[in-house]
């Protein structure tokens, strides 16, 4: 056998992350739950706010927009890292998953601006 | 002595290794997560359709003016709950306490039962108004947006209902919590493709 | 296992088998014969099933395309109408594309990537098997329309509204549909398992960097299906559910869009030419460096450049799209985008040249054909770069001048990649090797035929000769070259039939050589001097693939067992090859077992899919396969403890061989290798 040198430590599984496991409790969870609830109700409520309905102006529009956007993708990272247990696991989960939701964002994104959908035209018919 | 020296003395001697995962994560659970990411440009795919063909009724008649707001909050309210309750049947596996898991699991899959009567309420309301599936494109991308994610729930539910079951009979149990753990993951990510189709089809105008 | 005494005692040392279930039991690792082919989930078997599928449906394409060409040769060609001819082209793409590139690319991925990493085999076993068998029905039920009314015939991108029943009333395009939903699966499943292996499942030292460039490219290849492999599976519910049920998707009429089919397509249908193009790439890169004897110039590069590949191959699809309509804007940025793709591309193109510059080559058959790759790419790619340039595209676009672009590359690039593969790696799958005499005439017949039938269609296309058009008037000078490029389409036919036959004479040789009739074919682990680890292990490859999981230290590891350096950085062999290479005959390893449930479940979905389109009874048997193969599956351990362990299936067809086999199973399993994986719910 050929002369073996030797290895760095570590190197057999070089990509295993030592996370100690780390679970939230039953009662974390409930908390969780609840602050979802809260802000769900302010999410409706925000839909229904009278400061941005048809006549509104830019600065109103982009708020409601931004707010019920903004709040949504807080529910759905809260529900990934606790109730999936992301925050708790290898990185190389969080990594694979946000790929596919970055990915889909962007792209879908791109396909609706072709669309014009964000400008002022009219939507609709005609392209 | 390092892993990896160890590792080459086994091989010299002619032993096999033990199986363990390059990652640290079973395979299980990394391909679920990887098929999770990929159903995100699934319902990416079916929520931009939506987004574009949500006015285009040649009548006019577009489901946003049909929606009852009150009843699909309600309907969100009751998946988010399906959520906890999921998890906490996890939590009970984990702590080998079986009984436990499957009144929550069976808890979790009534939720999402419940939810899915209300869809199909919802959905009958609007058949009969008139407004059906070949209505207009902006009818098609309402029904087949929340029917995707209709028949995704109910995918769901057979798989709690399987699970309960198969704890029954020693299949699931404190040996393999994971098992749990992974269809618990399908659960949330529907519920979290419904905190999407929430606000992108129900709220915003 | 006790023998039983009395009349129905057996011989001697034979062992009595419990079979529960007696004819439907679940078959063991000692099947042989067909049962055994229907019931692995051996990478390996699977692999050979998808390359000999891919051939099977490279034959029909084949057929297609000689149809297409015989019908081109002449101006007012009178062998196809013009519907006929829609459906020619149609499925001549279709298949192509789905039926041979991308399963030639499983077949290798299956193949060699487990080898590659030093693994027994991929993550989920059975659900390998799976994606085999649906992607099998999936071919046949597009197929089945040629007998079911014809073929699909809008194009094999299917644009709107031509796709609707309005313009295209058949059924065509619905068994293009279902049939492709099928494919799709097959590759969405494989793509899980695929992904789970290489980050699970690499042997230990072997880190990400230094894993081969094959299966670093088949990782790229795998997170592209993963995430293209959804969106045209939207479309095609879209497109289903408009044809089949009356939905509203694509009807302008009732304020619909076309440009949503084109849109949904066109992200799936980009990063699909990367999916064929990089495990060809990657076949390539290994290839290259052994007829070298040098390491692949820049490796970092070579992976960093596969991975800008695919991550800016989801930029770009608008390229598709520049005549369509949707602005100048988008036009103006997607062509900036396509500009820039070019750059990692010729990265490699470069590399390749610097890893044979200054190298001790040999122009063996696989070498041949990875420069053809190099070569055929190289001007393909020239010509996509004049596509990415817009106002010229506008002129280019839906000409023949587009035609010989994409052949150049899938062509020229990914097939002559494939083919190299194939003799190249022959003798680690099969024993023998083909003939390197025979293989030299095939590349050269193959390389001038595959010049003369689509060479011309750069000039074709630039005088303006339209694509996807059934005949051409005389009197536009489209007639020499269509007759020129006919000539060579049946040249390339002669070069495969060549190719056929260099497969069935090496066999013959070989097993004359062995000595006749039921010798098994064996050769050198290592014919090539290679330098990836599954060069280490016996030529067929053993079943088990490896003996005892290699420990990895560095890239290219069988070639630093082999070799080392002196102190002026001149080559040393520092071991025999004899030495370093595994023998082949552990005994002791467990692996999965075969199971039917796979080829169960594939079984239901045809039916179902025929359902659709015909009659809902139809879905409702095909409901009941699908549902007991996934219940099956479930309840069935991946690996059956009364199940012997593997043995070598190298076995002579005489006699002595089930003496052998008998004295394995005498063995005590070592241990229930049952780790909690074995009783995860799903496999």
């Amino acid at each position: 056998m050929s002369e073996i040198s030797v290895p760095v430590a570590g190197d057999a599984h070089p990509d295993l992350e030592h996370h100690p496991e780390e679970h939230a409790s039953d009662r974390q969870f409930v908390k969780v739950f609840l602050g979802l609830v809260v802000v769900t109700a302010v999410e409706v409520a925000w839909a229904y706010a009278p400061w941005a309905d048809d006549h509104a102006g830019r600065l109103a529009t982009a708020l409601y927009w931004g707010g019920l956007m903004l709040m949504m993708s807080f529910k759905f990272f809260i529900i990934a890292s606790y109730f999936m247990h992301l925050r708790f696991d290898s990185k190389v989960l969080t990594r694979v998953f946000y790929a596919g939701v970055v990915l889909a964002v962007a792209v879908y994104l791109i396909v609706l601006c072709t669309f014009q959908l964000f400008s002022n035209t009219t939507p609709g018919f005609a392209p | 002595m390092t892993d990896l020296t160890a590792a080459l003395k086994e091989e010299l001697v002619g032993h096999d290794h033990e199986h363990v995962t390059s990652t640290g994560i079973s395979n299980e659970k990394l391909a679920m997560w990887v098929f999770l990411g990929s159903e995100c440009l699934l319902f990416g795919g079916l929520i931009s359709t939506f987004i574009l063909y949500k006015t285009r009724a040649a009548d006019g008649q577009t489901p946003h003016q049909l929606y009852d707001i009150l009843f699909t909050s309600i309907s969100s309210f009751v998946l988010l709950m399906s959520s906890l309750t999921m998890v906490l049947a996890v939590s009970a596996v984990q702590r080998a306490d079986l009984r436990a898991m499957r009144g929550w699991l069976l808890t979790t899959a009534l939720l999402g039962v419940v939810f899915i009567s209300g869809q199909v309420y919802e959905f009958t309301e609007f058949l009969g108004e008139g407004y059906g599936f070949t209505h207009s494109p902006a009818w098609s991308a309402f029904y087949t947006l929340t029917g995707f994610h209709g028949v995704h729930v109910t995918l769901g539910i057979v798989m709690l209902l399987s699970t309960a079951a198969l704890s029954l009979r020693g299949h699931v149990g404190s040996h393999n919590p994971e098992s749990v753990e992974i269809v618990g993951l399908y659960w949330h990510f529907v519920d979290v493709v419904w905190v999407v189709i929430f606000t992108v089809v129900y709220l915003i105008k | 296992m006790t023998a039983i005494d009395g009349p129905l005692a057996l011989g001697a040392g034979d062992e009595v088998k419990t079979r529960p279930g007696g004819v439907f039991a679940r078959p063991s690792s000692s099947t042989t014969g067909w049962r055994s082919w229907v019931t692995t989930v051996d990478h390996k078997k699977i692999g050979i099933m998808y390359g000999a599928a891919a051939l099977f449906f490279f034959l029909i394409g084949g057929i297609e395309a000689l149809l297409i060409r015989l019908q081109l040769a002449t101006p007012n060609g009178k062998l196809l109408s013009a519907d006929l001819y829609n459906q020619v082209y149609t499925m001549h793409g279709t298949t192509m594309i789905f039926l041979v590139v991308m399963p030639i690319g499983a077949a290798f991925m299956n193949y060699l990537m487990p080898l590659q990493i030093g693994a027994r085999d991929v993550a989920f076993p059975r659900m390998n098997a799976l994606s085999f068998w649906v992607f099998l029905f999936g071919g046949v039920v597009l197929n089945s329309s040629w007998l079911l009314g014809g073929g699909a015939d809008g194009g094999w991108f299917n644009y709107a509204p031509n796709n609707g029943v309005i313009f295209s009333p058949s059924h065509g395009i619905d068994f293009w549909n279902m049939g492709l939903l099928l494919t799709g699966i097959s590759s969405l499943v494989g793509a899980v398992n695929l992904i789970t292996t290489v980050l699970n499942m690499r042997a230990p030292g072997m880190t990400l960097m230094k894993m081969p460039v094959f299966t670093w490219m088949s990782l790229v290849t795998q997170f592209l299906l993963l995430f293209a492999i959804p969106v045209l599976t939207a479309a095609q519910f879209l497109l289903m559910f408009d044809r089949l049920f009356g939905a509203q998707f694509f009807n302008v009429e009732q304020g619909a869009d076309p440009l949503l089919w084109e849109h949904l397509f066109w992200i799936f249908g980009h990063p699909e030419v990367y999916i064929m193009i990089l495990p060809a790439f990657g076949v390539i890169s290994e290839i290259i460096p052994v007829f070298a004897r040098k390491p692949i110039f820049g490796y970092p590069f070579m992976v960093f450049s596969g991975i800008a590949i695919g991550f800016m191959g989801w930029g770009v699809w608008a390229h598709h799209m520049f005549a369509s309509g949707v602005g100048p804007i988008s036009v103006a940025a997607f062509s900036v985008s396509t500009m820039f793709i070019a750059v990692p591309t010729g990265v490699k193109i470069l590399n390749w040249l610097a890893t044979m510059w200054g190298g001790k080559l040999t122009f063996s058959a696989p070498m041949m054909y990875s420069i053809g790759l190099v070569t055929m790419f190289t001007i393909g790619g020239l010509s996509g770069v004049t596509h990415a340039v817009a106002p010229a595209d506008t002129q280019q676009t839906d000409t023949y001048y587009i035609v010989a672009h994409f052949h150049y590359v899938l062509f020229g690039g990914a097939l002559f990649g494939f083919v190299g593969g194939w003799y190249f790696w022959w003798p680690k799958v099969f024993g023998y090797a083909l003939g390197e005499r025979t293989g030299k005439i095939n590349f050269w017949i193959l390389l001038i035929g595959f010049n003369l039938t689509f060479g011309p269609m750069h000039i074709l296309g630039l005088q303006g000769m339209p694509r996807r058009t059934y005949t051409y008037r005389d009197g536009y000078g489209f007639n020499l070259w269509n007759f020129v490029s006919t000539v060579g389409a049946f040249t390339i036919a002669v070069s495969f039939l060549i190719f056929f036959w260099n497969i069935y004479a090496s066999y013959r040789k070989a097993k004359k050589a062995a000595g006749g009739k039921g010798k098994k074919l064996t050769m050198p682990a290592d014919p090539w001097d290679a330098r990836s680890l599954e060069w280490m292990i016996p030529s067929p490859t053993p079943v088990h693939n490896f003996d005892v999981t290699p420990t990895v230290q560095s890239l290219d590891e069988f070639w630093h067992r082999k070799y080392g350096e002196d102190e002026a950085g001149r080559l040393v062999r520092i071991a025999a090859t004899e030495d370093v290479v595994q023998k082949g005959d552990a005994t002791d390893v467990h692996l999965p077992s075969p199971s039917y449930y796979p080829i169960v479940l594939a079984f239901g979905l045809p039916w179902i899919t025929w359902g659709l389109i015909y009659n809902l009874w139809f879905c409702a048997f095909g409901a009941v396969f699908v549902l007991a193969g996934i219940y099956g599956w479930i309840m069935e351990p991946s690996t059956d403890p009364s199940d012997g362990h593997s043995h070598e299936d190298d076995h002579d067809d005489d006699p002595s061989g089930d003496e052998a086999s008998a004295a394995d199973d005498a063995d005590e399993p070592s241990g229930d290798a049952a780790p909690t994986e074995e009783a995860a719910l799903v496999d």
